[in-house]
């Protein structure tokens, strides 16, 4: 099977997505030039009228984006960083998640938001975070956060298509990684985890950039005799809690990790559906890694402190079930 | 004047919208106050040519964005009074089944895009739909109400960038009632004229008579004609009064703590849109009998509203779980 690094993962779900559906047209920074690739070529196939360089302007751009779903169309809206979303939480939240419901469902709203997110090395606080979990109390939205190649694309190809507003993001540091990708058309269904390995000591239920570095971890736990099984949720809404809970009623034991916040973040939500779903599979109580509850800072040992990593995870793992 | 262009029917057609606004707004103010209809409402009496001249320069196609003083907006766009009216009672035959209530309804088939209640939030929307338009090459043109309190907002001003640079078919209705919320617009606003900000977007800026609804639908006539060409949006400040608080019954809260002088209210009272209309079509080409058969046809409609959603069911309590995601 071929193989295809994560950014080039994401251009081929937009062109193929563009290709599919006439009413797909993408607006965004920088996007006839491709600030990180994903978008690179778009406009030689697609045209100018379909791909749509925006004004440095996220409420602007993003509303029209919920506007043109409102009247038929199915964007695809880049807002470049994660953190940027700010700029627009009301055009997100108070408008895409909300006029289907308010409506009394008359309305769909079939809209997709990319952003690069995550720390990739001492861009600090404004550009560095992952910002899913505040989107995650949202009601209205659904979240993706893929972990590599094969499943953003499939996971990208099903945002596109679902007929609600979907964040999709995208961990700059998965970049380069590769993975095999089938030539076929396939598509990742949203709501679906993947046990990305499988093992019988303990469950860690990783999200995006982070399940690579369980892995690294369940490696290196291996040598030291304990066998640790790695969940990806892929979506964090819909979750799905059926996966997350059948792993954890085979392994009595649980950590659940996240590069965002510690504080109301993914692994907070993840740990309270267990505890109350699944308490009495847990040998110990629901363990959480995740970001301190401080800014992502600039300085690169600062940074790498604060962030969780395979060697932090492994050591957890070990205290667990010390 | 270009009265001629406007056929008689067309005329009493936009007369009775006016009629009807007023009467539903009236009797929306009443009821609330009676305790009939839960939350608050914000009515538009004294804002009906605005919403009525706009509305009469679109088709069925074209979209409207509203605003939380929306009522007069929806229903000169087609909407019917009655699941209008049960949608302000919270029932299950409103418009959006009780899940919206007044700052909130929709109807996408008539091209309503929705009220909101986020002041400034129908501007990029409206600005998306005319993009639904230029992408996929149809002639819808969006009409986007907003207030003077809208045009201090970032999105005001993002959205007429992006319309302007991209030539959208998007006419943008600022009513300039003088306040935003219970605040003078000239204490906060840098412009005497929201119109004048249409320069720095490079669009036209009209200032016309908002309680002048033939002045209301030329303008926008000529807006329309525009955008469906291809040149891009125009900018109509319609300068108009309310006649009631920002919200009925502010007064509860507000005490006797006043923002806005007793004579303006009456001074701008003088200026009715009806009473505009009336000096100037009666007895030619109405007679005083036809404008008496349209108010007594339009108080049966509303007296009928009032029934249907006194009448309506509620929505069951677990309907409050339905709705959220369409089918992927």
């Amino acid at each position: 099977m071929p193989e295809m690094n994560f950014i080039q993962a994401i251009n081929t779900a937009l062109a193929e997505e563009l290709r599919h559906d006439p009413a797909t047209f993408m607006m965004g920074l920088d996007i006839w030039v491709g600030a990180f690739g994903a978008t690179s070529g778009l406009t030689d196939e697609f045209g100018a009228e379909r791909i749509l360089n925006a004004p440095i302007s996220e409420a602007g751009y993003a509303g029209a984006g919920v506007g043109a779903a409102m009247a038929g169309m199915r964007p695809i809206v880049e807002i470049e960083f994660a953190s940027f979303f700010y700029c627009c939480w009301d055009q997100v939240c108070n408008q895409a998640a909300k006029l289907r419901y308010m409506s009394g469902g008359q309305a769909d709203i079939p809209i997709t938001f990319r952003a690069v997110c995550g720390a990739v090395g001492s861009a600090a606080a404004q550009h560095s975070e992952t910002v899913y979990s505040q989107f995650m109390s949202v009601p209205g939205l659904k979240i993706v956060v893929p972990s590599g190649a094969y499943d953003m694309k499939g996971l990208l190809k099903s945002a596109i298509r679902d007929n609600n507003p979907v964040l999709v993001f995208e961990h700059l540091k998965l970049g380069r990684s590769k993975e095999e990708v089938p030539e076929e058309e396939y598509l990742v269904p949203i709501g679906q985890a993947a046990v990305k390995r499988e093992g019988s000591d303990v469950t860690i239920v990783a999200i995006g950039y982070m399940v690579s570095q369980a892995l690294k971890a369940a490696k290196a736990l291996e040598e030291d005799g304990i066998s640790a099984e790695v969940i990806d949720p892929r979506s964090l809404i819909p979750l799905d809690e059926e996966t997350i809970l059948s792993s954890v009623a085979k392994t009595h034991n649980v950590l659940v990790v996240d590069e965002g916040h510690l504080r109301c973040g993914a692994a907070a939500e993840i740990s309270a559906v267990i505890a109350d779903k699944g308490f009495d599979s847990l040998d110990a109580p629901v363990k959480r890694l995740a970001a301190p509850d401080v800014p992502v800072p600039f300085s690169p040992p600062l940074e790498k402190f604060i962030l969780p990593n395979d060697k932090k995870i492994s050591a957890t793992v070990k205290e667990m079930l010390g | 004047m270009a009265d001629t262009t406007l056929s008689t029917d067309k005329l009493l057609d936009m007369y009775r919208t006016m009629q009807t606004i007023r009467q539903f707004e009236s009797r929306v103010r009443d009821i609330f106050q009676e305790g009939q209809i839960p939350g608050f409402v914000h009515v538009s009496i004294g804002e009906e040519a605005s919403a009525t001249g706009v509305a009469a320069a679109l088709t069925e196609q074209d979209y409207i964005t509203s605003t939380h003083r929306g009522h007069g907006h929806l229903i000169a766009k087609g909407g019917e009074v009655k699941p209008m009216m049960a949608e302000l009672f919270g029932k299950k035959t409103g418009y959006c089944k009780g899940k919206g209530g007044s700052m909130h309804i929709a109807n996408f088939e008539l091209g309503i895009l929705g009220a909101n209640g986020i002041v400034g939030a129908g501007l990029p929307i409206a600005t998306g739909a005319g993009l639904a338009a230029k992408v996929r090459g149809s002639s819808e043109v969006a009409a986007c109400f907003f207030g003077d309190g809208a045009s201090n907002e970032g999105t005001f001003h993002e959205s007429l960038n992006i319309a302007s640079s991209w030539k959208l078919p998007v006419v943008y209705v600022c009513e300039n009632n003088l306040y935003g919320e219970f605040t003078a617009g000239k204490d906060v606003t840098s412009v005497k004229d929201i119109a004048d900000r249409a320069r720095g977007h490079d669009m036209p800026g009209v200032v016309v008579n908002g309680n002048d609804v033939v002045e209301v639908y030329e303008a926008t006539s000529q807006a329309v004609e525009r955008a469906r060409k291809g040149e891009g949006p125009t900018l109509i400040e319609c300068k108009t009064y309310r006649w009631e608080g920002h919200v009925v019954g502010e007064e509860a809260f507000l005490g006797k703590r006043s923002y806005r002088p007793s004579d303006e209210i009456e001074a701008w009272k003088k200026r009715c849109p009806l009473i505009t209309f009336e000096q100037r079509f009666v007895p030619d080409p109405f007679s005083q009998e036809e404008i008496d058969a349209v108010q007594a046809e339009v108080k049966q409609a509303i007296d009928d509203a009032v029934q249907f959603a006194q009448d309506s069911p509620y929505p069951e309590p677990e309907e409050a779980l339905e709705d959220m995601f369409s089918a992927a």
